[in-house]
Parts: C-alpha cells; sequence; structure tokens
C-alpha cells in the first residue's frame, strides 16, 4: 500500500503567529519562526519536516486566520 | 516525490472557504472568534446559501464580522441582535438568519431581547461566542466571568457578595418553549471544531426550515483579555471554563 503524504502552503503574511496549529500537528511537522518576521512583525508558522506531513489538515482546520492550505497525495 | 508532485489542484484536502475574504482580521492572534467565522464560511458554502443568508453582527470583538464573511449583513445596536433578525426573518422566511454574539452583547445587555426572541420560537440560530470576559473594551467583568476570575474590573478575582455569580444563559434558554436546539460546544480541538461545525450546521438548517430557534453557544477564549498565549488560554479553557460551562446539547427536540 502506498504510503500517503501531505504538503502544506501557509499563507505568511496572514499568519499572526499564534502556534496553535504547531500545538495541533500530530506529527510536528510545523514550527514557529524564531527570528524571520512578517510585515506585521509575527513569527509565522513554518514547514520544518519535508517528508514527515501526512496531510491530516489539523493545523488548518485549527488556524483561526485560515492562512494554512493542505494538499494529500498517496505515494505509488 | 517532492513537495511539488503534492501540492496540485487535485491533491486540495483543505483551503480556506471562498466566502472568507482576504481582508486580514483584526482578531488577537489565537482567538477564538477566526475559527467560529471559518466554520460559518465553510457551512454556509456547503449549504449553497451564499446569495440567500441574512446575518447580523453584534457589538463586541465581532462588530467587524461583515468585513470577513461575505454574506448580507445588519449590524445592530447593542444587544439587539435577535430582534432584528426576528424581524428579518419574519420579513424573509426563505431565508437563512443568523445572529453572531459575543457573552457582553448576548447575556448582558442583550438578555431581554435574546430571552424573548428565543421564548417566541423565532426561526432564527444564534451563535454565541462566551469567553467569559469583555474582550473588545480591556478585558472587564462579563455576567459569565467565572468565581474567583481575575478581570480588570474584578483584579482581586469576582466574589459572590460583590459581583453575583455566573451567568448560565444557555441553561436558561434550554428551559424555554421555543428553543428547539441548544447545545454548547467548544473550538479548542480538531475534534471539538467538527463538532462545532455540525452543531451549526444544524441551528442553521433549523433556522431555514422554520423549525424554531437555536443556541450555539460556543465556549471560547480570549487570550488577551486573559493574559495568557493561545496555547495555555486553550489549557485554561479545558481546566476552569468547562465546570462551569460543560460541553454537549442542552436540548435537542428534532
Amino acid at each position: 500500500m502506498g504510503k500517503i503524504k501531505g504538503a502544506i502552503i501557509v499563507d505568511t503574511e496572514r499568519c499572526k503567529g499564534c502556534g496553535l496549529c504547531a500545538v495541533a500537528c500530530p506529527l510536528h511537522v510545523l514550527e514557529l519562526t524564531k527570528r524571520e518576521v512578517n510585515k506585521k512583525g509575527y513569527s509565522f508558522a513554518r514547514q520544518i519536516m519535508e517528508d514527515t506531513c501526512n496531510g491530516c489538515a489539523s493545523c488548518a482546520v485549527i488556524c483561526p486566520d485560515a492562512c494554512i492550505t493542505v494538499y494529500k497525495k498517496k505515494e505509488e | 516525490m517532492t513537495t511539488n508532485d503534492i501540492i496540485k489542484p487535485e491533491n486540495l484536502v483543505y483551503r480556506k472557504p471562498t466566502l472568507l475574504n482576504d481582508t486580514p482580521m483584526h482578531y488577537c492572534p489565537g482567538c477564538s472568534h477566526g475559527v467560529a467565522h471559518k466554520l460559518i464560511a465553510e457551512i454556509i458554502e456547503e449549504m449553497g446559501m451564499e446569495e440567500k443568508t441574512i446575518a447580523i453582527s453584534p457589538v463586541g470583538c465581532a462588530v467587524f464580522a461583515y468585513n470577513y464573511i461575505d454574506v448580507d449583513w445588519i449590524e445592530a445596536a447593542h444587544g439587539r441582535a435577535p430582534a432584528v433578525a426576528s424581524a428579518v426573518k419574519r420579513l424573509w422566511p426563505d431565508r437563512l438568519v443568523f445572529t453572531y454574539q459575543g457573552d457582553g452583547d448576548l447575556a448582558c445587555i442583550g438578555t431581554g431581547e435574546t430571552i424573548h426572541a428565543l421564548n417566541r420560537g423565532e426561526h432564527i440560530a444564534i451563535i454565541f461566542i462566551n469567553n467569559a470576559i469583555y474582550g473588545m473594551t480591556g478585558g472587564q467583568m462579563a455576567p459569565t466571568t467565572l468565581m474567583g476570575m481575575k478581570t480588570s474590573t474584578c483584579p482581586y478575582g469576582r466574589e459572590a457578595d460583590l459581583h453575583g455569580y455566573p451567568l448560565h444563559i444557555t441553561d436558561i434558554a434550554a428551559t424555554l418553549e421555543g428553543t428547539t436546539y441548544v447545545t454548547r460546544q467548544a473550538v479548542h480541538t480538531v475534534a471539538a471544531i467538527r463538532k462545532t461545525k455540525k452543531a451549526i450546521r444544524q441551528a442553521f438548517e433549523n433556522s431555514l426550515n422554520g423549525q424554531g430557534a437555536s443556541l450555539v453557544e460556543v465556549v471560547s477564549t480570549c487570550n488577551a483579555g486573559w493574559k495568557m498565549s493561545p496555547e495555555q488560554a486553550n489549557k485554561w479553557m479545558e481546566e476552569h471554563m468547562f465546570k462551569y460551562y460543560p460541553l454537549g446539547d442542552l436540548k435537542n427536540l428534532l
């Protein structure tokens, strides 16, 4: 059976860095930036582990600002 | 397989609902209002009611809700949203009519309007965001503030002798004959968000089908008002808020 792989895109300019996505992610794929900030001055969320995401969309469901788009594909 | 192979339109699982526009929300980072807005936008989209929804926005943090969700909105005077919604629904019986109110709006200044609109069995849905504090004006004590909870107007904690007891307005609503569906939900975890979505969907369908008044309380966080991080606020809510406001359906006649 093929493994399911996921990927996310974070709208970093819309992100306010609340960090709830990082808490909700069961695989700890997301992290807030430590030094980098967006135009509003917030640190933002980003995917730190490329291969781990399985596209469960927990991060996107919990994001209060709807910044995360999730894609998922079965590996052949 | 690289990330670029996965990021293709046919693999899309979750995106921002199209009804939620690109205006950046003014809410504080981690605020529960954002999730509630997103759920409402998703549900209206799924129901195909984009052109046939009339929403009433409150006074409070959600006063600018009309800037974020692309449906028709009316801005009501403080606490008067259920009264405005009653009129709208009576004039447009085929529309989905709902109000979106906070605890200061619904449980304090608008108690009369809320209880009477629910008791009359108006075919409206009320989304009630309960964060136990006045968020917009700077974290003052609300009727729903918990015993012992510190706010800027009760800095030593809420005391029964001086401030009275927290108001369980959802429990009162469940005892009224006009209500068909009264529930209390939260949006702190993915599972809770899915349950809340179901609850709001049912409330909207009740409004649309003319099946009496529905009230969905969403127990929420106000991390800025509570002086916590969004994560701590969610934990605090689970530990303290849920004792006073336990989750679940209080009444469902359908």
